[in-house]
């Protein structure tokens, strides 16, 4: 039992750290410490200083241009990255395609796409959910049916985020209705540009514009297009949930927020006394803190174990459930802790001598009422706990 | 980072878990664990053998162990088996002795029992609140006052008693015929003693004894959440077992989802609490040890409470009974938490430590 870093992962801690220090722009920090939304031109410039270090694919080998991280590593940097407030990474080519290429994309595919993924030519967005298909993703509908050297694509799709910034899209299709739905759906890879897709922008609960439906009306679509087997991706996707988890449990993310929550109300002055000596506040306060720190743990040893297996195990969604339910408990503390000074809106409209909250805290109501979608998107935390009783009961 | 057990724990775990299964199981557990005098004087000196009390000490001080991870290995496996043996006083007793510089072998060696008297009725938890009064008599000290629900007060031959002098909290040794002492069984099983003072000799072990009763505090917290992390997995393994064969309209009735989303909540929080406690072992012996101990008991408070009705509640009118093995767990994992701090008192450790 050990709960310290190696000597070579401490090293790589002050590496990561020196790296921020130098390399993340200070205003994208500052941007992201306000919860501003971040242009394209943002993410490209973080994702660009990150490829010129090598540590922009964190996840892939090597030998596609990867930094061949361990687990942990991956972790420190992810934790060291939130503490900076530098931007996520978007994780759409990252994180998702290119995983589904390294492990069933041709030689071909691979060698086309995960260079341009690399470099920003190319900006993915995903085509999973449908207006009928959410946590049953299985039973989408959007239909490709094969003419010659193309399918022809015909359907919706939804959530799709950022995908106003995308060029390629990259999608679960329909090829067989007469199987189970499962046995029946492909992954098929789709130029933005094709005759026949439009976008439309979803405007969020909070007012923000970060994700979109996109109709398919007889696009044409290359069958080299398709990623592995023709009714095989139902397996892709299976991979995509349960691989790649890391930084499921977002322990930097809302470290970062209880400090700030804590910093907000030793901070803030209400009815006569700091918001921190209000001990049904400070409770609420401590007790997050305290089911955070052991979170972390559990984080950790969920990490220690990936290392040692290779495998990331279902517990990825406790995480999950525990992960997000800590950090929308932190969001609603940082809202309560403005009282009423969290509800003018467009926060903005309040600048200089008419703020009311701290810069820095101003969008905390936006956030609260964004981050609900962290215990829906992903698996909601209901399908998570489906995942989690098969493995637990053997029904 | 490594969250396996070393070689030697593995072992210590295995020998004392193979030990409870064979001569503590359940149905031998209860019948010790609530008749006077709420534990068997045989299995406390097989196990003393064994050396379980030896793992609780440092080498420097005749034991084996000692470190956070060594005693959070014992108490889980004392935990699963949901043994009513007193050994979280010698325990406790043990670091006291230590730090008073005192003999620890007899002790160790199981002959001789001890217990550790803090808590009062109007001050279970917290030391400043503590009444009971120590003045000099002669060459030696008599002590006045009541000690409450005193944990192995109902079979040691010496108590280690804190109270107060006028230069602050000291710890003194009370012979056990030398003091009033009411010994009852637990609605959890074991049992503990009302212990009455009234200028009652004393002999001073340590005068200014504040900083050793919390160490020793803070172990036996670590000692208790362990207890409960090993208790609520041997609850877990009831219940997931109860709910993949227990049939009900005609299917096991873990198939309905209102069963199901519970069960996993319920082992998430056993996760969670497994976490803290490895945090709480791993800082025990530095300056974290308070506040980790803290955080710890905190949750396991929630966590073993949660465990606990829930597998009741999912078991149905079953758990209901004594002749069922789950409801015994239940009532160990709910009473854990009103010992050496409930989950409001550490909350508040944890919100002093907010607001400083």
């Amino acid at each position: 039992m050990d709960l310290q870093f190696t000597e070579e992962e401490l090293a790589f801690h002050e590496e990561v750290r020196a790296f921020l220090a130098a390399d993340l722009p200070q205003d994208l920090a500052a941007k992201v410490r306000r919860s501003d939304t971040l242009s394209k031109a943002d993410h490209d410039r973080w994702h660009a200083i990150l490829n010129a270090r090598g540590w922009l694919a964190t996840t892939w080998p090597e030998e596609f241009g990867g930094p061949g991280w361990s687990p942990v590593q991956r972790h420190i940097f992810e934790e060291e990255s939130a503490r900076a407030h530098a931007p996520r990474t978007v994780p759409f080519g990252l994180a998702m395609l290119g995983p589904v290429l390294i492990r069933f994309g041709s030689k071909a595919q691979q060698a086309e796409y995960l260079p341009r993924i690399l470099d920003g030519a190319d900006w993915w967005c995903q085509g999973y959910s449908e207006p009928g298909a959410g946590s049953d993703l299985a039973s989408l509908r959007t239909r490709a049916v094969r003419e010659g050297d193309h399918y022809i694509v015909n359907g919706q799709k939804t959530w799709t985020t950022l995908g106003q910034h995308a060029n390629r899209i990259f999608c679960l299709v329909r090829t067989d209705a007469q199987v189970k739905p499962q046995a029946g759906i492909s992954f098929l890879l789709i130029d933005l540009d094709t005759p026949g897709i439009e976008m439309r922008p979803i405007k969020l609960i909070e007012g923000g514009h970060e994700v979109n439906e996109v109709f398919f009306t007889d696009v044409k679509v290359p069958v080299e297009n398709l990623v592995g087997e023709e009714n095989s991706g139902w397996t892709i996707a299976k991979f995509l949930l349960t691989h790649e988890r890391t930084n499921i449990a977002g322990t930097g993310f809302s470290t970062q927020a209880f400090e700030e929550v804590k910093s907000l109300a030793r901070a803030r002055r209400v009815n006569g006394r700091r918001l921190i000596d209000d001990p049904l506040y400070a409770a609420r306060l401590a007790q997050v803190e305290i089911d955070l720190e052991a979170m972390k743990i559990t984080n950790l040893r969920m990490l220690a174990r990936a290392q040692k297996t290779g495998q990331p195990g279902v517990e990825s969604s406790m995480l999950k459930i525990k992960g997000t339910v800590i950090r929308q408990e932190l969001n609603d503390l940082a809202r309560r802790a403005l009282g009423p000074a969290a509800a003018p809106f467009p926060a903005e409209a309040l600048a200089g001598n008419a703020a009311v909250a701290p810069e820095e805290h101003r969008a905390d109501a936006a956030r609260y009422f964004n981050n609900r979608k962290l215990s829906i998107f992903g698996g909601s935390n209901e399908i998570q706990r489906n995942i989690l009783t098969k493995a637990l009961l053997e029904l | 980072m490594d969250f396996d057990q070393s070689e030697d724990r593995r072992m210590l775990a295995e020998t004392l878990s193979r030990y409870l299964s064979d001569r503590y199981d359940i149905a031998a557990r209860n019948a010790v664990a609530y008749d006077a005098p709420y534990h068997s004087p045989d299995r406390w000196a097989e196990m003393a053998e064994l050396g379980i009390l030896h793992a609780l000490v440092d080498e420097d001080h005749g034991g084996m162990g000692g470190s956070g991870f060594d005693i959070a290995t014992v108490f889980e496996e004392l935990g699963r088996a949901l043994c009513p043996e007193p050994i979280l006083p010698a325990l406790m007793g043990l670091r006291l002795l230590a730090a008073a510089g005192a003999e620890l072998d007899p002790v160790l060696a199981g002959t001789d029992q001890i217990a550790v008297a803090i808590g009062e009725p109007e001050a279970p938890w917290d030391l400043d609140a503590l009444e009971t009064r120590a003045r000099k008599a002669g060459d030696g000290w008599v002590l006045t006052g009541r000690k409450s629900v005193v944990y192995g007060g109902h079979v040691a031959g010496r108590l280690l008693v804190a109270a107060k002098t006028d230069a602050g909290l000291g710890l003194f040794e009370v012979l056990a015929r030398d003091a009033e002492i009411t010994p009852y069984g637990m609605i959890d099983g074991g049992g503990a003693a009302e212990v009455f003072l009234d200028a009652t000799p004393a002999r001073l072990l340590i005068a200014d004894a504040t900083e050793a009763i919390e160490a020793a505090l803070n172990a036996g917290r670590v000692a208790l959440c362990a207890e409960a992390v090993g208790a609520m997995d041997a609850t877990k393994d009831l219940l997931l077992d109860y709910l993949r064969t227990r049939q009900q309209f005609g299917r096991p009735i873990g198939s309905f989802q209102a069963l199901q989303h519970r069960a996993v909540d319920l082992v998430t929080e056993i996760e969670q609490a497994r976490s803290i406690t490895i945090l709480a072992a791993d800082a025990l012996d530095g300056p974290e040890a308070g506040r980790r101990a803290a955080m710890a008991k905190n949750l396991i408070g929630r966590a073993a409470r949660l465990v606990a009705e829930e597998a009741i509640q999912m078991h149905g009118g079953i758990a209901m009974t004594w002749e069922a093995a789950v409801s015994h767990y239940g009532k160990r994992l709910v009473m854990i938490d009103a010992q050496l701090g409930d989950t409001d008192f550490h909350l508040t450790r944890v919100m002093e430590g907010l607001q400083a």
